[in-house]
């Protein structure tokens, strides 16, 4: 299976170990991915405004390489997959917004003049967490499995993008379990947590991190409750948040316990036992190893 | 009787109202104040105007004290009230449109000066976090 892969900036930056642990667990599971030539930011957070074009522009841009890249290709689909949330929730929002509003897409199609190529509505945007369940399975992912994360207790934390709106979900909106179903094809034991679908503070990072410590404390005070070893993600602003705030949330709150902070894609590269340099652990505020040599996975 | 009867028209009498409705594409009178928005908002306690009360100051035409309030700047487009709606008012499109007035109203008043963010945690910031923000929150 061929693949068109959209990193996405953060992935390139701050996220480099969900980059290298998604490229080298789809090899693993016989899925040869392509990094989308030229590709360009996604358009961050979808703009909510009714009549918006402008920000529109970034996402279809990258639309048209996917179809340029699709039609020169043998074999490839007309399709792209990301395993970041925010790049998917704003790709995809944009996509559904130009397909229903063909007025929209025309003035789009206008201002992108010196592109050869028209966005006509022809692609469609996978987050990896989908495209693992419909076109690989999870019985093949885990019959690929080489290192089962046996009694490793896990968190899956979706946040705001994978989930909402509906429109965009690939799974129920109120109570996903789609991360955890992956978790178990591991080997692993997912354990259920009542905020998994609650927001990490998001952007406040920059201007008021001091929400986001609080939100740290709730969620990951959540999860740390449940008796899990470790909380996965899909985000790569939530992976941070939750991850680096830890500090902040523990002057908060004496209580507050530590807990890593993974990206589900690096229990896969784990689990497929894809090597330490697709794990990259050194980029994590809370050291996920003494979690997992608990449970004498590293 | 007619004098103790309160009607809103808005679009009609309200300019404000209409321009909210207009950029936000949602009808302000569906609300009947359920306050489900509120009870769900991760960032309700960190406002000083609840959701489901900026939507019925909105209703009113109440321009500039849902302006200044700190809650069109606290709301992170999470979503959850959008989807929890029962009469499928996007809440969260309500209040970017708030935002956008404030921020397209020509006097460049940023929310967020990202030079004041010393260079040490400016480095620290993942891009995601950085532009976020700056599209949430600069003109």
């Amino acid at each position: 299976m061929k693949l068109i892969y959209y990193p996405g900036c953060t992935l390139k930056n701050a996220a480099r170990n969900f980059d290298v642990s998604t490229v080298s667990s789809m090899a693993e599971l016989d899925v040869e991915v392509e990094e989308l030539d030229r590709w360009n930011c996604c358009g961050t957070v979808h703009a909510l405004g009714a009549e918006n074009v402008m920000n529109r522009v970034a996402p279809v841009t990258n639309l048209i390489r996917v179809k340029e890249t699709a039609a020169k290709t043998e074999g490839m689909a007309s399709e792209f997959m990301t395993s970041c949330a925010m790049c998917y929730n704003t790709l995809k929002r944009a996509n559904i917004d130009v397909k229903k509003n063909p007025d929209k897409l025309s003035t789009i199609n206008a201002f992108l003049n010196l592109e050869t190529t028209k966005y006509e509505g022809d692609v469609e945007v996978r987050h990896l967490l989908e495209y693992l369940r419909d076109r690989v399975g999870f019985d093949k992912v885990a019959e690929k499995v080489k290192k089962p994360l046996t009694g490793l207790r896990v968190a899956c934390y979706y946040g705001c993008l994978l989930v909402r709106p509906k429109e965009v979900a690939f799974d129920d909106v109120e109570n996903p379990m789609i991360m955890e179903n992956l978790i178990t094809a591991l080997g692993a034991t997912p354990v259920n947590f009542p905020l998994k679908t609650e927001c990490c503070g998001a952007y406040h990072a920059v201007g008021s991190p001091e929400i986001v410590a609080d939100r740290t404390d709730k969620i990951m005070g959540s999860a740390s409750e449940a008796g899990v070893d470790l909380v996965v993600v899909s985000c790569p602003m939530c992976a941070y948040n939750l991850d680096f705030r830890q500090d902040d949330a523990k002057r908060l709150n004496p209580d507050f316990q530590h807990l890593p902070v993974l990206y589900f894609t690096q229990l896969m590269a784990l689990a497929l036992e894809c090597g330490d340099d697709a794990l990259r652990f050194d980029l994590h505020h809370i050291d996920p190893k003494p979690a997992l040599a608990a449970r004498e996975l590293a | 009787m007619n004098d103790t009867t309160l009607r809103f028209l808005p679009g009609k009498n309200n300019a404000f109202t209409a321009k909210v409705e207009k950029i936000s594409g949602q009808k302000l009178l569906a609300c009947y104040q359920c306050g489900k928005c509120s009870a769900g908002c991760p960032m309700a306690a960190y406002m000083d105007i609840l959701p489901n009360q900026i939507v019925r100051m909105a209703q009113l035409g109440m321009e500039k004290q849902l302006l200044a309030s700190r809650s069109i700047w606290t709301c992170v487009s999470c979503l959850t009230c959008n989807s929890r709606c029962p009469k499928d008012i996007k809440i969260a499109e309500v209040i970017e449109s708030l935002r956008e007035t404030a921020l397209r109203n020509g006097l460049r008043n940023d929310r967020l000066n990202i030079w004041e963010i010393s260079p040490e945690v400016r480095a620290d910031l993942p891009p995601i976090a950085t532009i976020s923000a700056m599209r949430k929150l600069t003109s």
